[in-house]
């Protein structure tokens, strides 16, 4: 055993990290740093600079689920080295899968026999969703025209303005035209008359929204497939209905159960959801279920064998966590019906105490629904002197996130902040809101009208600016 | 406090999981149970249906990582419930990311100065990557061609047969056609001079491989980059080079720093690799770097603007978790080049000593080669007795998950076993699996040749005696008929496998 060395410092081991020599360097950011460091070390640094990152509970501009029972971290945590593509290897893992994708397409009214199994996949989020449904309206078409001898190189999606953004990403990478019905001052979702007018016969499908990110509103899919089937009568187009219910699809069934926006209307060939969001799962995973195999070319499918059954798989992305499929399998069994609803109703409940709470303060104007996703969406009565940009910037200070956002066209010129209650935004805390909003109304009364006035208008006005805007807050 | 009640199910909570009547309910299937649980059943009935997977650790079919550092698991626990698109609220961890794409770029050799931001994204994996750069070469060559007047409706890409599935999906989903060259026995990559001739003006780009799924051998990345670039003179056409260096992106680098593949090759234009492979991360992260700006059309990417600088961004996937970019940069940290090194290099030992322990058995032919990705893939010598299907499937009672695969075309006839050597998989291991691969092979030559056997000598026969099956007995054709039934289930599976395999 060596007592003393000749180096003047000691055994580097010994060190706890904050006295060793790795909290002077800067971390490396451009390229692979030629050494290794002690795995502590890595911890530290890298938990330490990721302190400066927002509190995911506290914000509240996402729908995407911050929390989940510790019983679920584990699942979570045994299952986080199982790519979930090998099925082979992890049959278990694939059938919860495919139990997942046979409830909600139950939960959808999917019109199937007993015992058999629905048309559905898990996907990584409702981006990827859409894009797969797209593509098999795309197809679809395409092969309908081709039939018929017309040409089909311009095919057009018809959805609202108020969409989210990876509607366009569809319509930008697979060369989708996107055909929006613009949005008007107090009309924030789309309508369905206008969407139907837009109608012709290069479109592939007409996507509703069952909650739109802005607002929280359910697009009246009932009118819309009322409307269409009339439309369809006289063309002869046969044009099909998706349901983007992305936030919504674990909602409406548990609170508006009468409420016919899902299978229940012929039109509608395919819906999503996204289990990250109502469906009360980390971020990372959505859901597509069509209505019958019929509504799924299967020239997309690529066929995988797996204990001599066949396991169709049509996915964007191949390698991938298994985590939060086992956790949407766990949250279905574990919550059950009446879980999911008391939930549900637990939210309803405290976005009308943040409401009310709110429209006390005699400031804002609330522009979201009742009806809808939990969310609370308001504006300024008076956005002269200060602006909702400001109130969201003021907000950090006291640890909230809260987003404030522009209007898509051509509502442009109002300006929103919007709070979204998840499960885990609890009464305690929607009050405690309420007060900081308080708190930051009277210094703001204090406050001269800032410079920023100015810069809001050019905000508002430039078209970078109202894209930039909106893209954050579709986003979230 | 009620100590007794008329139901039977008293004080529910108190029960012990498997005490309680949910031991003995059948799990749903289909419909979503209308009553609630108690979070301990849900969790020990979820748990224990899992057991029944496989061992992700003796998976050895599989490239992606198995294992991290415990204070790796740590990070990825504490960042589950970050949406990894919510860049405005989390902007460390996208500052995380972007200095991923920088390292990566750097390690790539991209053409990037000091200081300079490479171009790239973190996506979910190699699938992701393959796609968005395939979408950029696309409307590169759609650009060209309106701007040449000539007609953009058949653009196709030009891979080997040996080309994981996830371009097959590309090529389906984005309408390209892609233009296979075929392999041969003997030679399971892709033939760079063959490659060439394939290209004509509606090829987008070729595909080059370093690291094939089957083999792990490298493509000749620059052989190809020499000859296109002497076709290119020649047309005008001007056809680039993306390299799917999905496994290899993260050991040619270090093992064989020499070897020229990457950006220093002046046609290579986009490169992918899997940092859930050997970047050494759970499964669900890959990258995709960019030569530089030029090579990733403006319309492709949509901005966002947070902090009041430009953040770029153009994946499929939106919300996603956070996890495995933070392991990722993690790992990059922690390990430097040289823990990188010593990984591949540990990892290239112990294929070294699998490959040599298998080749004494004296009963297998090593397909694979030294120099590549850490694995062994290998077929007997003599198929006729027993197959390496019946070996995979002998393997699993021992716990190993071995896949047995046929080549694509036209080399279907070769079946090979593969083991995957990952950063987990020791020395001892190694050993033990030789170990358990003799014992298989004792009990499959003690056991009497299955039907196949005088299956595979009828067949035999039957090929050399032309037509005139009318003569063969009825019980001969009906085991040929059996012998074709069980090669094309397999081959169906394998056929799907070969694909499938990541």
């Amino acid at each position: 055993m060596v007592l003393s060395k000749t180096f003047s410092q000691s055994d580097v081991s010994v060190h706890s990290t904050f006295a060793s020599r790795y909290v002077r360097d800067s971390l490396p950011r451009f390229k692979v740093p030629e050494n290794s460091i002690p795995k502590e070390a890595a911890y530290q640094i890298i938990n330490d600079e990721l302190m400066l990152d927002g509190n995911p509970r506290l914000n509240l501009a996402s729908f995407v689920t911050t929390w989940m029972e510790p019983e679920c971290d584990k699942l979570i945590m045994d299952a986080i080295n199982k790519n979930y593509v090998d099925m082979d290897e992890y049959p278990v893992t694939t059938e919860l899968q495919n139990r997942c994708v046979n409830m909600i397409g139950h939960l959808f009214n999917a019109p199937l026999g007993d015992g058999e199994a629905a048309v559905g996949v898990g996907t990584v989020g409702s981006s990827e969703a859409i894009m797969l449904a797209g593509l098999a309206f795309k197809r679809k078409w395409q092969n309908k025209m081709k039939s018929l001898g017309k040409p089909c190189d311009k095919p057009n999606i018809v959805t609202g303005a108020n969409v989210q953004v990876c509607w366009e990403k569809f319509a930008r990478y697979f060369e989708v035209e996107l055909k929006e019905v613009k949005l008007r001052d107090g009309y924030y979702v789309m309508d369905p008359e206008k969407a139907v007018e837009m109608v012709d016969e290069n479109t592939i499908c007409v996507a509703a929204i069952l909650g739109s990110t802005l607002n929280g509103e359910f697009e009246d899919v009932k009118q819309l497939n009322d409307l269409l089937m009339k439309k369809n009568q006289e063309t002869g187009w046969d044009t099909p209905i998706h349901v983007d219910a992305a936030s919504g699809g674990f909602i409406a069934p548990f609170l508006y159960p009468e409420l016919e926006w899902d299978f229940r209307l012929p039109l509608v060939k395919s819906i999503n959801v996204s289990g990250h969001k109502y469906g009360l799962v980390y971020a990372g995973i959505g859901w597509v279920i069509w209505r019958n195999k019929e509504d799924l070319p299967e020239e997309l499918i690529f066929h995988i064998n797996y204990l001599g059954a066949d396991q169709p798989t049509f996915t964007l992305n191949f390698s991938k966590g298994s985590s939060q499929v086992i956790a949407q399998y766990y949250q279905l069994i574990r919550l059950g019906y009446e879980g999911y609803k008391n939930i549900m109703e637990n939210c309803q409940e405290n976005a009308m105490v943040l409401k009310e709470g709110l429209e006390k303060t005699g400031r804002f104007n609330i522009v979201s629904k009742d009806n809808g996703v939990p969310l609370v969406a308001f504006s300024l009565k008076e956005n002269s002197r200060h602006t909702e940009f400001e109130v969201s910037d003021m907000l950090r200070r006291f640890g909230w996130i809260v987003p404030a956002y522009t209007m898509p066209p051509d509502a442009q010129h109002v300006t929103v902040l919007r709070v979204v209650i998840r499960e885990d935004f609890s009464r305690t805390l929607a009050e405690r809101l309420v007060t900081d909003i308080q708190k930051l109304l009277n210094e703001l009364d204090m406050l001269p009208a800032r410079v920023t006035g100015k810069m809001v208008a050019i905000e508002k006005h430039s078209r970078n600016g109202v894209a930039v805007k909106k893209l954050k807050s579709i986003a979230l | 406090m009620v100590v007794t009640t008329t139901m039977s199910d008293s004080e529910e909570y108190l029960h012990c999981t498997f005490a309680s009547r949910y031991a003995r309910t059948s799990l749903p299937r289909f419909k979503i149970p209308e009553g609630s649980i108690p979070k301990e059943a849900a969790y020990q009935i979820v748990n224990d249906e899992l057991m029944l997977d496989g061992n992700p650790r003796l998976n050895l079919a599989s490239f992606v990582t198995t294992w991290m550092e415990p204070e790796c698991d740590k990070l990825i626990m504490d960042s589950i419930n970050k949406n990894y698109v919510d860049m405005d609220e989390y902007p460390v961890t996208t500052e995380l990311q972007n200095r991923c794409v920088n390292m990566i770029a750097h390690l790539f050799h991209a053409p990037v100065g000091d200081d300079e931001t490479a171009i790239g994204v973190g996506t979910v994996g190699s699938s992701e990557a393959i796609m968005l750069a395939g979408l950029a070469f696309k409307r590169k060559w759609q650009a060209k061609r309106k701007a040449q007047g000539k007609p953009y409706d058949n653009p196709n890409i030009v891979t080997g047969a040996n080309v994981q599935v996830c371009w097959e999906k590309f090529a389906r989903y984005f309408e390209v056609e892609l233009k296979e060259v075929k392999l041969k026995e003997g030679y399971y990559v892709m033939d760079p001079a063959k490659a060439v001739e394939m290209v004509d003006e509606n090829t987008i780009c070729v595909a080059a491989i370093l690291g094939s799924t089957l083999t792990g051998e490298f493509e000749d990345v620059k052989l190809l980059s020499e000859l296109l670039t002497e076709k290119n003179k020649e047309t005008g056409w001007d056809t680039p080079i993306h390299v799917d260096a999905a496994s290899g992106g993260f050991i040619a680098p270090f093992l064989f720093p020499e070897l020229e593949w990457d950006f220093r090759l002046p046609l290579v234009k986009s490169i992918n690799v899997s940092g859930h492979k050997y970047g050494l991360v759970y499964a669900g992260v890959g990258w995709v770097i960019w030569r530089n700006k030029d090579d990733l059309p403006e319309e492709l990417v949509f901005h966002i603007n947070y902090l009041g600088s430009d953040q770029p961004t153009f994946t499929l996937n939106f919300s996603k978790g956070s996890c495995q970019i933070i392991a990722q940069y993690y790992q990059f940290i922690r390990l430097g080049f040289e823990g990188y090194k010593s990984i591949m290099e540990n990892c290239m030992a112990n294929a070294r000593l699998l490959r040599e322990e298998i080749a004494k058995t004296g009963q297998f032919e090593i397909v694979s080669k030294e120099f590549g990705v850490p694995l062994v893939a290998f077929a007997l010598k003599d198929p006729s007795r027993y197959t390496v299907f019946q070996i995979s499937e002998s393997l699993r009672r021992f716990g190993w998950i071995v896949p047995a695969y046929t080549m694509p075309p036209d080399a279907e006839h070769i079946a090979v076993l593969r083991v995957v050597i990952r950063e987990d998989f020791s020395h001892t291991l190694a050993e033990r699996l030789v170990s358990d691969i003799q014992k298989v092979l004792k009990e499959l030559d003690e056991l009497p040749p299955r039907v196949s056997t005088k299956a595979a000598h009828v067949s035999v026969v039957a090929d050399e005696t032309q037509s005139g099956n009318v003569d063969q007995p009825h019980l001969k054709k009906s085991d040929v008929e059996t012998q074709k039934e069980i090669s094309n289930y397999w081959r169906r599976i394998s056929d799907k496998k070969t694909s499938g395999v990541c």
